[in-house]
């Protein structure tokens, strides 16, 4: 009967992952998005539902619920209603193999896969069969366009991106997510070098760099939005959908989002292993976050919208220094909970998403493929070959 | 029973339930929203004109270029993962076997790129 008790608890840990991903990911990214967004455009975002905004998802949400579900004349039903449901699962998949902490001895994550990061990288997948699907069902030659485009694109950028999950692999022997963090262990007072975006500068780094573009690109997100754009193809392959199931295309691309930074930190910033430096130098970081905060808010800078932004940044960056340079001192090993590095590291990288969205111009789906073959392909390939006989080298 | 069926058994649970909790946002909406069918709101979007022609037209045979040398490389991925994870294991060998390995798939990607497959859309 103990399989019975593994699918309870299965279900259960899903209703928890469900409930952090519609929270955190859904309400509060896309508050955080919107928010972040208006910033940088010189305008506040929401504010008006709930304090300072805060319940303007919810509100969204509500209002989706009861729009109505138009479906085009001739269009395909059946697959028409299934892939805003396929890419929202796939979204939602991603996130068996995310450990998202170690208490005492019990990493925080569903189920440890032994081939965690490929599993991660075939749900990535999934997404393209109902971008594919939602494009082709809609009966409109647009959106069938839109979805053959980022069909191209997704598909483009995998290539890249598992070759950024194969450099990490080279360097941690494993493919399971909770070894690769574990291998990212250091010990001493600068393990913080033991991450792999640090291991064997640079190439750790040009893999790290490779493997977030390639994920940006896999969602969509600007300088790679070409397929959705709202000013080229008519938001594209979802032109066609309506009320929830356009917001099912939605949740889905936002939880890959979140689930492709969270692969990020885990495979190269350490996933929630605390950074390791010695107690000056979080002094010298948290004094030198509070500079730049006072030169903000003392100047007349401080009424310039975008300056919001890089507060909340330098601040937490300030509030984290000067608690690690006292828990340092003080002997305290780990200062901080794992689970709040994980979610430190996971959120720097959403924002650094949501920032570039604003700062890049869109580049062509020509530009895009081009770039995808032409460059990160080898890149990423050279970049591996390199380190292989790196290490062969050092051995 | 076995760690690894139980993990797929957690796997195939997440999926179920993930799929319960998509659907069920659309079961309420079948519930709560209206549904009146006018013919104008089935006319699928066009930049407000009549729709023209077949919408499944044809395309360009650009995009299955794309899809097969995403194929091919994918498979040379795959074949990278295991190399991957008992790389420091292996010598020289191994090393210099994926060289030759990817050199060849190199020298494809090389005759995509002239012949014009990797262009434009």
């Amino acid at each position: 009967m103990d399989w019975l008790i593994e699918i309870l608890k299965a279900i259960g840990l899903a209703l928890v992952i469900f409930t952090y991903l519609a929270v955190v990911g859904a309400m509060f990214g896309v508050y955080m998005e919107r928010k972040i967004s208006g910033w940088i455009q010189a305008r506040l975002g929401p504010k008006h539902v709930g304090p300072q905004g805060l319940l303007q998802t919810i509100a969204d949400t509500l209002k989706l619920l009861q729009k109505e579900h138009i479906t085009p004349r001739n269009a395909d039903v059946a697959i028409f209603n299934t892939a805003p449901i396929i890419v929202a699962v796939a979204g939602l998949l991603d996130w068996v193999v995310i450990p998202f902490g170690k208490v005492g001895d019990r990493v925080l994550v569903v189920r440890d896969l032994n081939i965690g990061v490929l599993y991660f990288a075939a749900m990535a997948s999934l997404t393209v069969v109902g971008i594919l699907a939602g494009g082709w069902s809609s009966n409109n030659k647009y959106a069938l366009l839109g979805g053959l485009r980022s069909a191209s694109q997704m598909i483009s950028y995998e290539i890249p991106l598992a070759l950024g999950i194969l450099w990490v692999v080279l360097a941690a022997e494993t493919l399971s997510t909770v070894g690769i963090v574990n291998a990212q262990a250091g010990s001493g007072t600068w393990a913080v070098l033991d991450w792999f975006v640090f291991q064997w500068f640079p190439f750790g780094f040009i893999a790290f760099l490779i493997f977030l573009t390639a994920a940006t690109a896999e969602v969509n997100r600007v300088p790679f939005d070409l397929p959705e754009a709202e000013s080229e193809l008519v938001a594209g392959y979802f032109a066609e959908y309506t009320g929830m199931r356009f917001a099912l295309f939605q949740l889905g691309e936002y939880a890959e989002a979140f689930a492709m930074a969270a692969l990020a930190t885990i495979m190269f910033l350490g996933g929630w292993l605390e950074p390791a430096l010695p107690a000056f130098v979080w002094l010298a970081i948290a004094i030198g976050a509070l500079a730049v905060a006072a030169v903000i808010l003392f100047s007349g800078a401080r009424q310039v919208l975008v300056v919001r932004p890089i507060l909340i940044l330098t601040l937490t960056t300030a509030a984290v220094g000067v608690l690690m340079f006292a828990g340092v001192q003080a002997g305290r090993s780990p200062v901080l909970p794992s689970v709040v590095w994980f979610l430190l590291k996971m959120f720097s990288l959403v924002f650094f998403l949501m920032w570039m969205r604003w700062t890049y111009p869109r580049l062509r789906l020509d530009q895009l493929l081009g770039f995808s073959w032409k460059a990160l392909l080898p890149a990423g390939l050279l970049n591996l070959l390199v380190t292989g006989l790196y290490m062969l080298v050092r051995r | 029973m076995p760690k690894v069926l139980v993990d797929w058994l957690y796997v195939g649970v997440f999926a179920v339930v993930g799929t319960i909790m998509a659907v069920l946002p659309l079961v309420v909406v079948w519930l709560l929203a209206p549904r009146l069918d006018q013919p104008q709101k089935t006319l699928t979007y066009e930049s407000g004109v009549i729709p023209f022609g077949q919408a499944w037209a044809q395309f360009n045979v650009r995009y299955y270029l794309f899809a097969l040398v995403f194929v091919v490389f994918d498979v040379e991925v795959i074949y990278l993962y295991p190399w991957a994870v008992v790389f420091r294991q292996l010598g020289w060998f191994a090393f210099v076997e994926m060289l030759i390995f990817l050199l060849i798939l190199f020298v494809g990607l090389g005759y995509a790129w002239r012949k014009g497959a990797l262009e434009w859309t």
